[in-house]
């Protein structure tokens, strides 16, 4: 059984990390004024005073910012050696994984934090349908966790960081891509195809249905990718 | 914390970098690893920690096999491993303090471990420093310090005085000695004077396989074949080897006689003399009868850099 005071360790030094680099204060800065900037054009020019133009840009962003926060999470401990200092002390491979992915993952809900901003705002602007602003955070918190655990799995095959980047990109967006594409796939995978792509999913959620087999898909694949990550570590081992 | 190797094989495809080591650590004992580059310690030591698992044979420390107890085992070790990597946007206090907590300190023991390890360390002046900002000397201090932060009974040193300047080389291996009084350290070097400073017994390792086993006084008397004698005499003759040399080859023990240089009459000899005999005094009387004036007469037993040589450059 993985241990929850070792995983918290492991989480809060990946934490302060980024908050010690430049690499946390950059993302969230140049994340808030892309959102920022959509969100009150959409105010102020279009007379649109909605979330819904906040949780349709940000699973794009997700895309490429995401990949930024977890390129290093491994690939950096790899290049400089620390992985085994780290893998020769009492912590078990999964402990290292879990606590390096809370850690990412909590910094993508900082940086969507502000964003509650924006809510505020829509509130003293007119009546807010509160529902559907929790399931939106709470797609976008899913489907980061789901991005989170598949750039952690690409930062965990190479110590090239720019590697990790590209692969974790790549694998993302093909996994959003999915249930955008069905026009070119043959009929009878359109439907798989259509379950499989991610945005589906979030979309199910952001529209305030909560089911549980979209609750499952993004289970399935953080776990998934979380055990690909553990198994790709034991590789020293092989 | 006795440390048992049995049979240790590890391959790297077809290549392999450990070939059937067998070696047993008594409590207490300070080993020394001696061998070239690629000759294998670092790979045992990586086994030994439990960073990767051998191809065959198996390590027990204190009896817990280190592929059924991985995790007991890791407790039980500190390591530094041999490029000493450290976190270099971390300070020294919170490294500590990480490190100890990995090793599953109890929240209460740790700040005054952390202390202890800083002062016993030296690293007072620099522990609120990054760890990037830090001279090598420093660096490695911390990673002497992170490796002994939990007190374990086993410290495995990889080239522990690696790239540091022979002010701080001596400052590490006195503090290896006074730390290590109480456990079981395994370092490894290839320094051989660090040996002779440090370690109570010496495994000399080559491509892979163990080539001698003792103390660093046991190996120079196991391997010495002879010793040899430097002579400088002045003795005018203008043919030193045909008027000198034979003189010399008669004394008792003396195997062999070479001429080295001849310049105005003073030649300089090498003498090769039987194991544990002494001739210096016959070489002396030798002199006397003869009427050379001895410049200069030299004995030189072998060394470990000797063993060291005749054993890995074969």
């Amino acid at each position: 059984m993985p241990s929850l005071r070792t995983i918290l360790t492991i989480f809060r030094r990946e934490l302060r990390s980024y908050f010690n680099s430049p690499v946390a204060y950059v993302v969230i800065v140049v994340f808030l004024a892309i959102v920022g900037w959509f969100f009150s054009s959409n105010l102020f020019l279009m007379n649109v005073a909605s979330m819904r133009v906040v949780f349709e840009l940000v699973p794009l962003v997700f895309l490429f910012f995401i990949p930024a926060i977890t390129m290093r999470l491994l690939a950096e401990e790899q290049k400089t050696g620390t992985l085994e200092l780290l893998t020769t002390r009492p912590v078990r491979d999964s402990e290292i994984v879990l606590g390096k992915f809370l850690a990412a993952w909590v910094l993508v809900a900082i940086t969507l934090l502000p964003t509650l901003l924006y809510v505020i705002v829509l509130a003293f602007l007119g009546p807010l349908d509160i529902g559907p602003v929790v399931s939106g955070y709470l797609g976008l918190l899913l489907m980061a966790a789901v991005y989170v655990g598949i750039g952690l799995l690409a930062s965990s095959f190479t110590e090239n960081q720019i590697v990790a980047f590209i692969t974790g990109f790549l694998a993302i967006l093909a996994l959003f891509l999915l249930n955008k594409v069905l026009i070119y796939v043959p009929e009878g995978l359109a439907s798989t195809f259509e379950f499989l792509g991610i945005d589906f999913h979030f979309s199910n959620i952001a529209r305030g249905v909560i089911d549980s087999r979209d609750l499952i898909y993004f289970a399935a694949l953080i776990g998934f990718s979380l055990l690909l990550a553990v198994m790709s570590l034991e590789r020293r081992k092989w | 914390m006795a440390i048992t190797v049995r049979n240790l094989v590890k391959k790297y495809g077809n290549q392999a970098a450990v070939n059937n080591i067998s070696f047993d650590v008594r409590t207490g004992e300070i080993l020394g690893f001696l061998g070239p580059n690629g000759a294998g310690k670092t790979t045992t030591m990586k086994i030994l920690t439990c960073y990767m698992p051998p191809n065959a044979g198996t390590v027990e420390v204190d009896g817990l096999s280190i592929s059924d107890h991985s995790l007991e085992v890791r407790r039980k070790i500190g390591y530094l491993p041999e490029m000493n990597p450290l976190y270099y946007d971390m300070n020294v206090l919170d490294y500590l303090d990480y490190a100890a907590r990995l090793q599953g300190m109890s929240d209460a023991a740790i700040p005054g471990k952390v202390k202890e390890m800083v002062g016993v360390c030296g690293l007072e002046d620099v522990r609120h420093k990054d760890i990037g900002e830090l001279s090598k000397g420093y660096r490695q201090r911390v990673g002497l310090a992170q490796a002994m932060i939990h007190d374990p009974e086993v410290l495995i040193l990889d080239e522990p005085t690696s790239g540091l300047d022979p002010n701080q080389i001596v400052e590490i291996r006195k503090l290896i000695r006074q730390l290590g009084r109480a456990k079981t350290v395994i370092l490894s070097t290839h320094i051989l004077s660090e040996v002779q400073a440090t370690c109570d017994r010496v495994l000399i390792i080559n491509e892979g396989a163990i080539v001698a086993d003792g103390t660093p006084e046991q190996l120079q008397r196991q391997f010495t074949s002879g010793e040899t004698l430097t002579l400088e005499v002045k003795t005018g003759s203008a043919d030193p080897l045909e008027m000198v040399a034979p003189k010399l080859r008669i004394l008792a023990y003396v195997k062999n006689v070479t001429l080295l240089s001849r310049h105005d009459g003073v030649s300089r000899f090498e003498l090769d003399v039987e194991k544990g005999a002494d001739v210096r005094e016959a070489t002396f009387r030798l002199a006397v009868s003869e009427n050379w004036v001895l410049l200069e007469i030299h004995r030189k037993a072998t060394t470990l850099e000797d063993v060291f040589h005749k054993l890995t450059l074969s």
